[in-house]
């Protein structure tokens, strides 16, 4: 017994790490990804887009991460991707600040970090690849409604995440701003509502709106959560025809909603060119081609000319537009 | 090694009726257990070298070390709680309200030095909470830290709400993240090996160590024995809750960051190292250098998985695995031995 004991625990330690692979010779350019979180669909699209440009550079390309997203759990996997001297951390903080000391020793080893999605703490990275500038979605974000409300004008409401969420409120207020321009003179913000990025909360909000704003004529909804919620009470209320909606969201989510009318239009940036361009910064960070500060330019295959801007910061360009002619090329 | 059924061994005759007959075999199942935690270490070290050319290396074992400090820290005293029958599942959120009231004193322009202090107290006051409810209300542990749990995380983001304080001096985070000067032993080890000692020394050859396993073994006999079980019981999850605190505050100095939501989850990881350490969860049995070795064949396994690039689903379940094996065995040892007698 004593024996089968000591088999069966041995067996256990063998098993956990005999599914490992040796570790082989490490080619050149070796770029890890840690995500916020492994398996969260938006982040395996990212890294398809780092697995593309790894293939096109002949470089090694892998994604590791924790199960759940917190600094705490990101850390280890900075030291050992530290201890392992992978050329370069490309990583979306799920905390900048509490990553930041593993970071910051993380690059005194010589270990190129790269922020994408969410930024690590100012000095804990080389180059912060931005999805898109605030100003640039507050002001896609009032064309599409102007593109939508019939000759540009009427009402037009705000269906929001949490009333505290950082970016959301970022991209509200330059649509304030972008509203009081002359060419769109003619539409109406009546309303700013949150459903907490909550499913059952945003269509209530979203029935709200519809119900205290008889004359809306566009709903447009900065968050994901919000706006499919919004096309599902479109739909079921039969507004679907007179109320139109626009906003950020994934194409997978709203696939149905562009297919069938309800929605004619809506954006995101484009998540796997995010991955993709994460990882030629990297590559060239690691090359020597840039050395992440601000001025500096260089060019990224199929996307174009980049040039590193304020706290050496990148941006991946203007968000993607989906429409029905072009959702069917996109599956995230 | 000063073992359960020294307490067999004082005179008071009603201990008597809790000794077991196989007195001889829990002796040496505990001492087995450990040499098998043993050679797990080893084996997973052999292999771990094996898998990675880092792995065996003093800055690794610095890195991994410190990564599992707290939850090495709070399953010291979680090891007497759970000796004594009792469990402290508000550890986790203990952890949380104490980088969030740290990270809140310090915003506020408290020095460290009082926050700190602070801080501890506030632990062990927690700590005091759960233990007057446990043994005054006389409700099960389960219940009143499973109720704890929520109360402290819940207090936890209203001190602080969803921020996070950052701005801490930078010799505050270097205890955290730095190792003592010269060495590469992170100052969390330090910590913890103070706290093993201490406590082990307790657990293993002090008379209230003695009571611990008695009160484990059968409360009511301690009782009738002259045990003062509620005051024991309410001491341990003193500790427990000022430990939970310190533990706090080590995260908060590692990450350089307090925040509310800290720690969330770590309960579970704390209850694990103790269980593998071969504790009973039934209490009345288990020994300190377990649950010590324990604690560094979850962070060994753990970082040699990482190292190895195993998915982090198959690292939960390579530790879901060991967790379950040890639990299971040892009961399916004594039932497969009792049937053979």
């Amino acid at each position: 017994m004593r024996r089968s004991l000591s088999i069966a625990l041995a067996l256990v330690a063998v098993l956990g790490v005999g599914l490992a692979p040796s570790a082989s010779a490490q080619p050149a350019l070796n770029v890890a990804f840690l995500p916020k979180q492994v398996n969260n669909p938006y982040f395996d699209v990212a890294a398809k887009g780092g697995m593309r440009a790894a293939g096109e550079l002949g470089g090694q390309f892998k994604q590791v991460g924790p199960s759940e997203a917190t600094g705490a759990a990101q850390v280890p996997f900075i030291q050992d991707l530290t201890t392992q001297n992978v050329g370069a951390i490309v990583v979306s903080a799920a905390d900048p600040d509490a990553i930041a000391p593993a970071l910051k020793a993380a690059r005194q080893a010589g270990i190129k970090v790269v922020g994408y999605d969410s930024s690590p703490a100012e000095g804990a990275y080389d180059v912060f690849v931005n999805q898109a500038d605030t100003q640039g979605i507050g002001q896609g974000l009032v064309q599409m409604a102007c593109d939508e409300a019939p000759n540009c004008a009427g009402d037009i409401a705000v269906l929001s995440a949490t009333s505290t969420a950082t970016n959301q409120n970022a991209w509200i207020d330059v649509m304030k701003q972008t509203l009081m321009q002359p060419q769109y003179a003619g539409l109406n913000l009546v309303d700013v509502v949150y459903g907490n990025d909550d499913d059952q909360t945003s269509q209530q909000q979203a029935q709200a709106l519809l119900q205290s704003h008889p004359n809306l004529q566009v709903i447009v909804s900065p968050t994901t959560v919000g706006i499919a919620a919004a096309a599902k009470v479109l739909e079921d209320t039969g507004s679907a025809g007179t109320v139109q909606l626009t906003g950020l969201g994934t194409p997978n989510s709203l696939r149905a909603y562009v297919k069938d009318g309800t929605i004619k239009e809506f954006a995101l940036w484009n998540v796997e060119n995010l991955g993709y361009l994460a990882y030629y910064v990297a590559a060239k960070l690691i090359s020597g081609d840039i050395k992440g500060n601000p001025g500096e330019t260089f060019s990224v295959p199929t996307l174009g000319d980049y040039t590193i801007g304020e706290n050496s910061v990148v941006v991946l360009g203007p968000p993607q537009v989906f429409t029905a002619d072009n959702i069917d090329q996109f599956n995230f | 090694m000063t073992t359960p059924v020294e307490v067999d061994q004082s005179p008071r005759t009603a201990e008597a009726s809790m000794t077991r007959p196989s007195r001889a075999s829990a002796v040496s199942r505990l001492l087995r257990w450990e040499s098998l935690l043993v050679l797990v270490l080893v084996v997973l070290i052999v292999g771990g070298a094996r898998v990675s050319p880092v792995f065996a290396t003093a800055q690794n074992f610095s890195n991994l070390t410190v990564a599992t400090m707290e939850v090495g820290i709070m399953a010291m005293p979680m090891t007497l709680i759970i000796i004594a029958g009792e469990i402290d599942l508000s550890v986790e959120s203990m952890l949380g309200l104490a980088s969030a009231v740290l990270g809140f004193l310090w915003a506020a322009g408290v020095s460290l030095w009082i926050a700190i202090p602070v801080v501890l107290l506030m632990g062990a006051a927690g700590g005091l909470l759960n233990g007057l409810l446990v043994t005054r209300a006389g409700l099960p542990s389960l219940v009143v830290t499973l109720g704890t749990l929520a109360l402290f995380r819940g207090l936890a983001s209203v001190v602080l709400g969803p921020r996070a304080i950052s701005n801490f001096p930078g010799e505050f985070t270097a205890f955290g993240f730095g190792n003592v000067p010269g060495t590469p032993v992170p100052w969390p080890l330090v910590v913890f090996v103070v706290l093993a000692l201490a406590l082990g020394t307790v657990l293993h050859l002090t008379w209230p160590g003695r009571e611990v396993f008695a009160i484990g073994k059968n409360a009511s006999a301690a009782r009738y024995s002259g045990v003062r079980v509620a005051r024991l019981k309410t001491c341990l999850f003193v500790l427990s809750g000022a430990v939970a605190a310190g533990a706090g505050i080590i995260l908060t100095s590692r990450l350089s960051s307090a925040r509310a939501d800290a720690g969330q989850g770590l309960t579970l990881a704390v209850v694990t190292a103790v269980l593998l350490g071969g504790v009973d969860i039934f209490g009345g049995s288990g020994t300190l250098p377990g649950v010590v070795l324990a604690v560094f064949t979850l962070a060994i396994l753990q970082n040699a998985l990482r190292l190895a690039d195993v998915s982090t689903q198959l690292q939960s379940i390579a530790v879901g695995l060991l967790l379950i094996v040890s639990v299971v065995v040892p009961h399916v040892v004594i039932r497969i031995r009792g049937g053979s007698r």
